[in-house]
């Protein structure tokens, strides 16, 4: 049923109504968690996930404590329900580790782990409902996850997926997609436009690729307006809050992420 | 730089954006699946000058609709639902159907969901130059979207949304014209929604939506009376009221679609094709895995309207009904003959008909042999109707009027030049001017009281056996695409036409970039006389070190045929070129197959070439792959290539190129042989034309062979060995082959009992190697073409060969059985077979030439493209055959009116016997590749189990006794079928004893 379904129709649009270069509804919510120093919540379309950050803190471990600098700890959590086959995934599933590795390497660079030796950072990613482009939602609610905690940056890592099909490129793709197009996740760090991810299941045509980075690169800062936007209103919140709303304008950016 | 924008969705339209659903896999888990829909204001309507909608192409549909309607003379629109492009979709193509139509995409999308074939007809409509179509895409726009209510069914919601398209039409386009002041309101043209449902045009009009059912409709159109024809017979239910009045149903039911499945799944019904009996009409066979031998459905009502190509679901009877299937040659023209087409469903007539039915099928079951026994059934359920539109006659005897001046309406019978088909009984104005004409006919029905499927008329092919309505109803019999190139085709040519050339060499044009230099070497081409696409030439040399360097060199086609333009899409489409007698239908437009990827010697050419090391033994030292230009030195016939090796004078480099050529392949030849190929045999022969001119056969005769066809043969065979392994390689997943499954030894089975009882001999099928070896010592001293017969019988109990892509099977039956060969792919002609192109695609990738275009990687793409290509290379052969078969019927004719001049006599020929019926006798005819019936109306005595026939004398006296693989003699005759205008050949024995009057 599904190999009938239209993947870009004459039209112009997608199964979903969306055109090519079209990103799906985006919410971010940074509203706290108990217990987390930092929390976020993010969907892309249907696909949901929470991230909790803990720390940094002492680290618990000895064997995990590095001298000069903050170990970064990723725990990836795929609800049951989320997926349409109700598969069961341990911690310990191959793909899950994989996961959880893509995304500590992928913030390692962005974290300035320097500022707190023997310390650790933990990562907790909930992936609650799955229609594509998980990844991308981990990455973007992770950043926002850090940011809340305090946790300097030296820059917001967004990213989006993209894929091609036949010669047509497209953004943020749904489930239905990405089991149809050769498609690849890449995260951006906006502001010196640097590359700290890129993820591809999939083989993709050269030529298609450096098209789709540099979309994706374009895709990425659209991404981190709306973030950036939301991190505002937060800190705006907090401030009033606080009762001590002076300084708003770069407060939130300058707050939490370093200048590069 | 594109705008990339965040597409925001309003959170009160989460209930019909958002769709939780829960589906079954192919598997039978249970996978819940989320789905979104994003809703806009920016889907556009269509309609030219129109002020809200912002436009980007040009091909809009007229401000005003068209006035060509004479209920609205303000200008209208047709807005046609589902069913009407499932069932009427050629009145819809009809060029005289020139409304302008608005298409749904919920109208599309369901066409998409019950039609593949009709959808891509569609689809093909949406772009014809003469017809103006706008898709609007409903479901996206946010005043059409329509969810699926509580307790509603999929296809009321549909309705419900092609209705809200329709209402949302008509007030577009009063809101963007509104009145002027001063100025007297604007005329405004009408949505018509077009339907045949009636209760959708109750509540369409209880809406105050315009609608109107299709005859309606039609009849209100200017050119209606040959429109009307067009109609199919599914939105008139007149026709059955006098079989529901009369009698009960001739068929029965077919079970639900929930009872097949679940009968399937438990085992107790079996899905298959249905395959009509050419030789009995009243019999029919349904392959099924459950079962080694077919499932046989004897009779009508076992068959229970099922027609040749229908997926159809049968219950197996228990095994004590168990059949042989007839043996018997029951042919409808003659049992039906007195069928009437207007009033058929008469008791008088039906009780003649039946009769005449049962004494076919008579009960000569005791003498049905109970080894051949098969599993019989009966037909409970379609799964797929295959119907398309049939090349007909129409029969003359089933018309109540002749008068060629009457218009009035008659129910005739079309039928069907495929002996495979029923005759479809359909009503048209124009039958008397259809008489002796070549027809299109499809079917539209085919109800439970209704002996034949009911159709309409499509469009006149011309005068049968006129060459121009033969060809172009062969085409249309197989499905060959054969319209011209269109124009955004022919664009996709290189611009210089014919004056292109290969430009000087430099290295940074890019048509030589990482191309060798091969015009220095022995170059030639060898093929058939007159060969006008040369795909292939070769060249062969010694080297210092003793061994041998060959060279296959293949037009270059990927360099100009580039992915996923209009030409790409054709070529792909139309899959391969096809050969009739007289016509060739080009897969690439003329220019590249007979010019540019022509390699034409004293010319310079673009190739891709194979080049091997080869040991004097002819094995591969080395091979390797690169794009180059050549310039052939000759283009060779293969008789003229043979001359020169023979004659040992001509010493040249050229010669000593092909003659070292001839020597490898040898080698080679002799090394496929011992490795168990199979040295298979097909009928062919050769059709003489008098000249180009007129096209007239004047003789058949077989094709010679000679060493030279067998030289290019091994190479090109080692080339695609070559190229498969090389794909398979570097594309895993992929890669574009060709395999040959090994047939299933039951399909020996009875070839192996006829020779045993016959001739003694044995088959042994255990390996390609030991059939090989066993079909070599079937061999009759006295008889030489008995060879070649049993190799032609062992060819038809084959499977057929295949592309398949190589992620798509498992890696142990990548085999080519016929060649022994473990891998296999088609590389050599590209120019006319599409998956050579995707060969040279994946070769020029894996060479690091140029990237892999990205469809090339996704396996689902190239499963689809072989999928087409296989289909298409089936109906390609079988379109070759049957115009052979034309001509040589052609010829024959040219012969027997000679032999009548010269009162030479009867025009008599060698034949075989390879099949015994009760009632006569199939035989091969090998100097005229064809095959015939010999059909006894006396009494016979045949025995079944020996395959033997003894026919008596025409005095009565004692008779002869024939057998499988005899050699008779027949009298071949062309005669005219008085009804049908088909001609057909009769045969008759005239030796051993003489059937005339028999
Ligand atoms: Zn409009």
């Amino acid at each position: 049923m599904s190999s009938r379904i239209e993947i870009l129709n004459d039209g112009g649009f997608r199964s979903d109504g969306r055109r090519q270069y079209e990103l799906r509804e985006m919410t971010f919510d940074m509203a706290e968690q108990a217990g987390a120093d930092g929390s976020a919540s993010v969907a892309h379309g249907l696909t949901q996930v929470r991230v909790s950050v803990f720390g940094p803190r002492e680290a618990k471990m000895r064997s995990q404590t590095i001298h000069d600098r903050a170990n970064i700890n990723v725990e990836v959590g795929i609800a049951p329900f989320s997926t349409g086959d109700r598969r069961k995934r341990s911690k310990g599933d191959k793909r899950i580790l994989e996961f959880a590795s893509t995304i500590k390497s992928t913030f390692e660079p962005v974290i300035q782990t320097a500022l707190y030796p023997r310390s650790q950072i933990d990562i907790f990613v909930h992936v609650l409902q799955q229609d594509g482009g998980v990844l991308q939602a981990c990455i973007n609610a992770t950043t926002l996850a850090l940011a809340n905690a305090g946790v300097p940056l030296l820059d917001f890592v967004c990213a989006v997926t993209g894929g091609v099909h036949a010669a047509a490129p497209m953004l943020d793709l749904t489930t239905l997609e990405e089991n149809d197009l050769p498609h690849v996740t890449v995260a951006v760090m906006p502001r010196t436009g640097r590359v700290t991810l890129v993820s591809m299941e999939t083989r993709l045509h050269v030529d298609r690729f450096e098209e789709i980075l540099r979309l994706a690169g374009q895709a990425g800062g659209v991404i981190h307006k709306e973030m950036r936007a939301v991190v505002r209103e937060r800190t705006k919140g907090l401030v009033d809050a606080m009762g001590a709303g002076v300084r708003t304008s770069d407060f939130a950016e300058d707050a939490m992420v370093a200048d590069s | 730089m594109v705008e990339i924008t965040i597409r925001k969705r309003q959170r009160e339209d989460a209930v019909i954006t958002q769709r939780k659903f829960f589906k079954k896999t192919a598997r039978g888990k249970v996978i819940k699946v989320i789905r979104e829909r994003y809703l806009r204001d920016d889907v556009v309507c269509g309609i030219e000058g129109c002020r809200e909608c912002s436009h980007t192409t040009d091909t809009l549909l007229p401000r005003n609709g068209s006035p060509d309607h004479k209920s609205f003379p303000n200008g209208h629109y047709v807005l046609p639902d589902t069913n009407v492009f499932l069932a009427q979709m050629d009145l819809m193509e009809s060029s005289l159907f020139t409304s302008p139509i608005i298409l749904l995409q919920t109208v599309l999308e369901e066409v998409r969901h019950r039609s593949l074939p009709l959808y891509n007809r569609l689809k093909a409509l949406v772009n014809m130059d003469d017809k103006r179509t706008w898709i609007f895409y409903n479901e996206f726009r946010s005043e059409t979207a329509v969810v699926r209510e509580e307790g509603e069914t999929p296809n009321d919601r549909n309705d419900r949304g092609i209705r809200k398209g329709t209402a949302w039409y008509n007030s577009h386009i009063s809101l963007t014209r509104p009145t002027i002041r001063g100025q007297p309101p604007p005329t405004l043209p009408t949505v018509v929604l077009l339907t045949d449902d009636v209760a959708n045009r109750q509540k369409a009009e209880k809406e105050g939506i315009p609608s109107l059912s299709v005859r309606k409709y039609v009849e209100g159109m200017p050119n209606n009376s040959q429109l009307l024809d067009l109609l199919s017979a599914e939105s008139d239910t007149i026709e059955p009221t006098v079989a529901a009045g009369g009698r009960g149903p001739l068929y029965p039911e077919y079970l639900s679609s929930g009872t097949l499945t679940a009968g399937i799944k438990a085992g107790e019904l079996h899905q298959g094709h249905f395959n009509a009996n050419t030789f009995n009409y009243l019999e029919g066979s349904v392959a099924v895995p459950a079962f080694t031998k077919k499932v046989l459905l004897v009779g009508r009502e076992n068959m229970n309207r099922a027609v040749d190509g229908d997926i159809v679901v049968v219950e197996v009877f228990p095994e004590k009904d168990w059949k042989a299937p007839a043996d018997e040659v029951v042919d409808q023209e003659v049992t039906l003959r007195n069928d009437d087409a207007e009033d058929s469903e008469e008791e008088a007539d039906n009780d003649e008909v039946i009769a005449e039915e049962r004494k076919a099928l008579r009960s000569e079951e005791a003498a049905r042999r109970a080894a051949e026994r098969q599993p019989t059934g009966r037909v409970v359920g379609i799964i797929k109707r295959n119907w398309r539109a049939y090349v007909c006659h129409i029969d003359s005897s089933s018309l109540t009027s002749s008068n060629t001046t009457s218009i009035s309406q008659q129910t005739v019978f079309a039928t069907p030049v495929s002996r495979l088909l029923p005759r479809i009984r359909m009503r048209t104005r124009q039958a008397p001017t259809l008489i002796g004409q070549k027809i299109l006919v499809t079917i539209d029905k085919w109800d439970v009281h209704s002996r034949y499927p009911e159709g309409h008329f499509v469009r006149a092919l011309g005068k049968a056996e006129s060459k121009e309505a033969e060809q172009e109803s062969l085409l249309l019999e197989f499905d060959v695409p054969y319209r011209p190139f269109g124009k955004a085709i022919l664009d996709c040519l290189p611009p210089e036409g014919d004056q292109w050339v290969v430009p000087p060499k430099s290295e940074l044009g890019p048509a030589w970039r990482d191309r060798e230099d091969l015009r220095h070497l022995n170059i030639c081409s060898i093929d058939p006389p007159n060969c006008q696409d040369i795909d292939d030439a070769l060249h062969a040399t010694r080297l210092p070190n003793g061994n041998i360097e060959a060279g296959v060199h293949i037009a270059d086609v990927s360099h100009f045929v580039l992915p996923d333009n209009p030409m790409d899409s054709e070529a792909a489409s139309r899959g391969t070129t096809v050969y009739l007698v007289d016509k060739r239908i080009d897969m690439l437009p003329a220019l590249l197959g007979t010019n540019l990827c022509s390699l034409r010697p004293f010319v310079e050419r673009l190739a891709f070439s194979v080049i091997w090391e080869l040991s004097p033994e002819a094995e591969i030292v080395n091979v390797r792959f690169t794009k180059s230009v050549i310039a052939s030195k000759f283009a060779f016939e293969y008789t003229e290539a043979q001359r020169r090796i023979d004659d040992a004078k001509q010493t040249d480099d050229l010669t000593e190129s092909i003659r070292l050529l001839n020597t490898m392949a040898k080698k080679l030849r002799a090394g496929r042989m011992a490795a168990g190929a199979l040295n298979l045999a097909s009928p062919e022969v050769k059709i003489h034309l008098d000249s180009s001119e007129s096209s007239d056969p004047i003789d058949v005769e077989q094709k010679a062979l000679v060493e030279t066809n067998s030289l290019v043969e091994e190479f090109m065979l080692l080339a695609n060995i070559s190229v498969a392994q090389k794909i398979q390689d570097a594309f895993p997943q992929t890669a574009v082959l060709r395999r040959h499954l090994p047939p299933p030894p039951t399909n020996f089975e009875k070839l192996q009992d006829i020779l045993k009882k016959r001739r003694g001999l044995s088959l042994d099928v255990s390996s390609s190697g030991a059939l090989a070896a066993s079909l070599d010592k079937c061999l009759d001293p006295g008889e030489p073409a008995f060879n070649t017969l049993v190799r032609i019988m062992a060819t038809r109990c084959m499977l057929s060969a295949e592309y398949f892509c190589s992620g798509s099977v498992s890696k142990d039956t990548f085999g080519h059985y016929g060649l022994a060969s473990p891998i296999y792919t088609h590389f050599t002609s590209p120019i006319r077979r599409y998956a050579d192109v995707l060969a040279h695609r994946q070769l020029a990738a894996a060479i690091a030439h140029v990237p892999l275009h990205a469809s090339l990687h996704s396996k689902a793409h190239v499963e689809r493209v072989l999928g087409g290509v296989n289909r298409r290379h089936r109906m390609a052969q079988m379109a070759g055959r049957a115009s052979v078969e034309f001509y040589v019927g052609l010829a024959l004719q040219g012969r027997v009116a000679r032999a009548a001049q010269t009162h030479a006599g009867r025009v008599t020929q060698e034949a075989f016997v390879i099949r015994t019926f009760r009632n006569g006798l199939n035989v091969f005819v090998s100097k005229l590749g064809i095959e015939g019936l010999v059909m006894f109306k006396r009494e016979t005595q045949f025995d079944a189990d020996d395959y033997t026939l003894t026919i008596p004398s025409a005095d009565g006296g004692a008779g002869a006794t024939i057998a499988v693989f005899d050699k008779v003699v027949v009298s071949i005759d062309v005669e005219k079928d008085r009804n049908t205008q088909r001609g057909k050949v009769k045969m008759a024995l005239v030796s051993p004893v003489d059937s005339v009057g028999l």
